[in-house]
């Protein structure tokens, strides 16, 4: 009687979770895949085959801007970890109690600002008639409007800027857990400060250098807003082609190759990352 | 306090980038919505002048963004979305942190790294590949059936679903990692006392889920209001505020209408974080 009430609650909790999974991420993806080995011959006439993904490897145009995408989110992940870190350690570590929260908190709000918003700031400072140019002119340092969007540096530069607090936000959590002792041990036994971060913070801290690492390479890889508006028409972004061949040719099936082969190539790298980092899915992502 | 401080001026640095990295942090928020109360045609410089037009004015070319009958459309289907999106995904949050935190059952770590899978995926995808099921779907029982149903096309409902899709990975991680923090002897206790197992849950473990719930609600709300990726593709003649948004920034050019649901945006989803945040703190020390 009693363990029968326990399975059937079991069955209970179980069927939302399944129906979400099933329903909404394992059926669309295999569909997805079934899709992009879809060829059209003839109109309303399709067969299986690999036409989608040999196209995807003759044309030039495509893979280049496969790995454009996976190398620039690769730069901008390792930006963002470097330039997060720091900013990570003072919250948890040097802050005193009371500006840790304010900070912290500082840090939060803007992350659920929406990537359009902050995308549409940085137009308006960097753009010929934006901020920046008419602040240079006025001060004489430059006589005629400079453009600072539409290039690569910029669009580098926004995309760091949207995603960095999800790698400082699960770094804060992950350095907050750290012993003072364990840092003031590594000194006492004679460690330079380069010693002490190599050998014990950043050990300590891989978790969540890892969890950060890889929602900030999932989240870069994937983003369209701020290529497209910050690196304009031209900025070559993988998501763009997807979108393209989705909504501007209406040629589906190649769409979705495209969006597979940037699943197994994002899949690839985090997996990559986890293998030489020695740490899962489990351990990091799951826990922030 | 850790860290050798032995070096002053290299201290002094550490301070002046931390502040540098705030400043850069605020710089875009600060444009977006000071712009909103210039006297000018243009989100940009010079200043001509404080103003509120771009909030209440009711005339062309100056018309304020409560007049403005697109955008004011866009926030309200943002919000019914959000609304649907935030209680759908709380509630399979609910059961999935029982699920994972009180059930027993083989194969559960596979099961929940398959509950945080949806988080890694990129939100392009998962728009497209919801979009290629609820089509497949459609057109099958249009060409078999003669059946047309308008909800499987991209519009409201698909929206809805495709945000649910990896909210509720959010949700879950939030929700489960206060169920970890409860007390058992809690509930053995309230049964001890004669309570049933139902009662127990309405008046013991819910009330102590209620702060995870109401943050990841409000998490759960936020995400969905400014999500853009997975929403472009799914999004029919509804269009919630963030797609609005983007055709007037990409194609119209900008007005400071903008900036002005900018200023509101990022006070009320400032507003709303806060309180996420403090709801959970609250409680989360008992």
């Amino acid at each position: 009687m009693q363990s029968d009430i326990k399975r059937l609650s079991l069955i209970l909790l179980f069927a939302p979770f399944a129906l979400w999974i099933v329903l909404l991420i394992i059926v669309p993806h295999i569909g997805m895949v079934v899709l992009s080995l879809k060829e059209k011959v003839a109109p309303r006439v399709y067969e299986y085959g690999f036409g989608n993904y040999i196209d995807f490897i003759q044309e030039p145009i495509y893979w280049n801007t496969l790995l454009r995408t996976g190398s620039m989110s690769i730069l901008v992940t390792i930006l963002a970890l470097l330039i997060g870190f720091p900013i990570a350690y003072y919250i948890a570590k040097i802050a005193g109690n009371r500006s840790r929260g304010a900070l912290f908190l500082l840090c939060l709000i803007p992350l659920w600002v929406s990537d359009l918003i902050r995308a549409f700031g940085w137009i308006l400072l960097l753009r010929e008639s934006g901020v920046l140019s008419s602040f240079l002119q006025d001060t004489g340092l430059v006589s005629q409007p400079i453009e600072f969007l539409y290039n690569d540096i910029t669009v580098i530069v926004g995309l760091v800027y949207t995603v960095i607090l999800f790698m400082i936000v699960p770094l804060v959590s992950t350095l907050d857990g750290m012993g003072d002792d364990m840092i003031e041990a590594g000194y006492n036994l004679g460690g330079s400060g380069f010693t002490v971060l190599r050998k014990i913070i950043v050990p300590y801290a891989m978790p969540g250098i890892v969890s950060g690492c890889i929602v900030v390479f999932m989240l870069t890889a994937g983003s369209y807003l701020t290529p497209i508006l910050l690196g304009g028409k031209n900025s070559s972004w993988f998501t763009e082609q997807i979108y393209d061949q989705f909504i501007t040719r209406f040629n589906w099936e190649s769409g979705a190759a495209f969006g597979f082969l940037l699943l197994a190539f994002t899949t690839l790298v985090v997996w990559l990352g986890l293998k030489l980092t020695g740490q899962t899915l489990a351990n990091t992502v799951a826990k922030s | 306090m850790a860290i050798a401080t032995q070096n002053k001026a290299l201290m002094f640095g550490y301070r002046a980038y931390i502040f540098a990295f705030f400043i850069f942090l605020a710089a875009p928020l600060i444009a977006a919505g000071t712009f909103a109360f210039n006297d000018s045609l243009f989100p940009s410089l010079p200043w001509q002048g404080f103003t509120l037009d771009w909030f209440f004015n009711d005339t062309e070319p100056k018309l304020g963004m409560f007049h403005d009958r697109r955008l004011l459309r866009g926030l309200y289907y943002s919000t019914v979305i959000g609304v649907m999106v935030s209680t759908l995904s709380v509630f399979v949050g609910t059961c999935n942190a029982f699920l994972f935190v009180r059930g027993e059952f083989p194969f559960k770590n596979v099961f929940y790294i398959l509950m945080v899978l949806p988080l890694v995926i990129p939100g392009v995808i998962l728009g497209i590949s919801i979009l290629v099921m609820a089509s497949n779907i459609a057109n099958g029982l249009e060409d078999g059936y003669n059946i047309e149903l308008e909800f499987l096309r991209p519009g409201i409902l698909l929206v809805v679903l495709g945000q649910f899709s990896f909210i509720t990975t959010i949700t879950s991680l939030v929700i489960t990692a206060r169920l970890k923090k409860f007390d058992y002897t809690m509930e053995e206790a309230a049964l001890n006392l004669g309570a049933s197992r139902w009662q127990v849950l309405r008046s013991v473990t819910l009330p102590f889920l209620r702060p995870a719930m109401v943050a990841a609600g409000i998490v759960a709300f936020l995400v969905s209001f400014e999500n853009f990726n997975t929403t472009l593709f799914l999004v029919g003649s509804e269009a919630p505020l963030t797609i609005t948004m983007f055709d007037r920034i990409s194609k119209v050019g900008s007005t400071p209408v903008l900036n002005a649901v900018s200023f509101a945006l990022i006070v009320g989803s400032g507003l709303l974080a806060l309180i996420s945040v403090l709801v959970q703190r609250d409680k989360t020390d008992g």
